[in-house]
């Protein structure tokens, strides 16, 4: 059961602040993104361990996009 | 010999330097030290320090009519064309957005006012007249150069100590709203999630400074040189096929006017026009409409919150005081404190930018009153 982590709000993917294979707890930080000239940390919706990294720093993300995903 | 050293002497500056002069010359230098080693709005409080600095020279003739600074003051600020040239380039900035995806928060922007005019009686009741009232009382908008377009129309004299508050609490925000927001709000109540909000399309972006512009200068004609200036920049960017001007409005022309902006503000500040305890109360009255902003903010957005089933986080009214997009990014820092899974700075940006609206047609509003 994957969990999806997506973008809260459009903005430009500035890093991916974990890898894949490590193990995050819930609210842990885990990208920032840049919005509004302001970065903005994601923190992780539930505990996992990263799965796969689906997009890349500078892309331009909105709710739709799925940044990384956990399980 | 002697005659001829003494005409030498008395030509010069120095005899005629008064205590005055010194003192504005510590404030100025205050000023600057906080811009450039504390990084407290750069922007505009270089140009305004380095002003105060010039204007305090004895016999220069800068601010004397037909003086270089007094050009500035005149052309760009008494005869209110740089303030609305701002407001050009802050529009071709402003993200609609947020406000045509959820229109009730343009009512948390105007709730913000509240500050604007608790903040005019209490002037009132410190014996500043009407007019002078209304421009300290706008200062609790946090917008500067709304501030110094109704100081130009109604009390030029307080030009100096009203822009110089404003600017200086706008730097303060982070520090303002907080204790504010936290004093009016449950932990739970700024932990509480908003929903994400619908996407909105070019077109509605495009009509919407037309029916905004439609709305607020029919209803407030006095508003129209920054609102009319305001919605032309925003439709430059929305409308997506003028990048040139939009770029030029919110890069180039804007740094251009900032600086005659800030020499004409600061040049104002000569140590006779500044050096009053009216300036005093000024700063005092500065304070407590930014308090009373964010907290009008705050309390519309909890009544709303009684009658409406799409609830809001109290903590977004605070953004209501214009101030963007400090007070927006403030009040996410505050939301994602309480609860990390809490993302505001996009629904906080609604209020922020109706903030900016509001203070415009506050603006306009007192000038229709007061003239």
């Amino acid at each position: 059961m994957a969990t999806p982590v997506n973008s809260p709000m459009v903005g430009k993917l500035i890093s991916v602040d974990v890898k894949v294979g490590d193990q995050v707890k819930e609210n842990d930080p885990v990208a920032t993104i840049e919005a509004m000239k302001m970065y903005v940390k994601i923190y992780a919706p539930a505990s996992g361990v990263v799965k796969e990294i689906k997009a890349n720093p500078g892309d331009v993300i909105n709710p739709d996009t799925v940044i990384l995903t956990l399980e | 010999m002697l005659e001829q050293l003494t005409e030498v002497i008395n030509s010069t500056g120095l005899l005629s330097l008064t205590p005055g002069n010194l003192i504005m010359w510590a404030v100025a230098f205050g000023l600057m030290y906080l811009a450039i080693k504390k990084g407290v709005e750069p922007l505009l409080l270089v140009p305004i320090s380095f002003g105060i600095f010039a204007a305090n020279f004895p016999l220069t003739g800068l601010m004397e009519p037909g003086g270089l600074y007094y050009l500035f003051f005149h052309n760009g600020i008494q005869n209110e064309l740089i303030p609305p040239l701002i407001f050009l380039g802050l529009g071709a900035m402003t993200d609609f957005g947020p406000v045509i995806a959820n229109p009730k928060t343009l009512l948390l922007g105007a709730a913000a006012q509240l500050g604007v005019y608790s903040a005019f009686f209490t002037a009132l009741l410190f014996g500043f007249s009407v007019a002078e009232a209304a421009v300290i009382g706008i200062i609790g908008g946090a917008d500067g150069p709304t501030t110094i377009f109704l100081s130009a129309n109604l009390a030029p004299h307080l030009m100096g100590a009203v822009s110089v508050a404003a600017y200086s609490y706008m730097a303060l925000v982070p520090l303002i709203i907080p204790p504010v927001a936290k004093l009016l709000t449950t932990p739970r109540e700024r932990a509480m999630v908003m929903k994400q909000m619908r996407p909105v399309s070019k077109g509605e972006k495009i009509l919407f400074p037309l029916l905004a512009s439609l709305v607020i200068i029919l209803l407030v004609p006095k508003s129209a040189p920054l609102i009319a200036m305001f919605m032309l920049g925003n439709l430059f960017m929305e409308s997506g096929v003028v990048q040139r001007l939009t770029d030029v409005s919110r890069n180039e022309l804007m740094n251009i006017v900032t600086i005659f902006l800030g020499l004409g503000v600061g040049a104002t500040m000569s140590a006779e026009t500044f050096l009053k305890p009216q300036t005093i109360y000024i700063f005092i009255l500065g304070v407590v409409a930014f308090a009373f902003a964010a907290a009008g903010g705050i309390l519309i957005a909890k009544i709303m919150n009684l009658f409406t089933t799409n609830k809001v986080n109290p903590l977004i009214g605070a953004a209501g005081v214009s101030a963007v997009p400090m007070a927006a990014r403030v009040v996410h820092q505050l939301g994602s404190e309480a609860n990390p899974q809490n993302y505001l700075l996009m629904h906080a940006m609604g209020p922020n930018v109706a903030g900016v609206i509001g203070t415009a047609v506050a603006a306009g509003a007192f000038i229709t009153a007061i003239h």
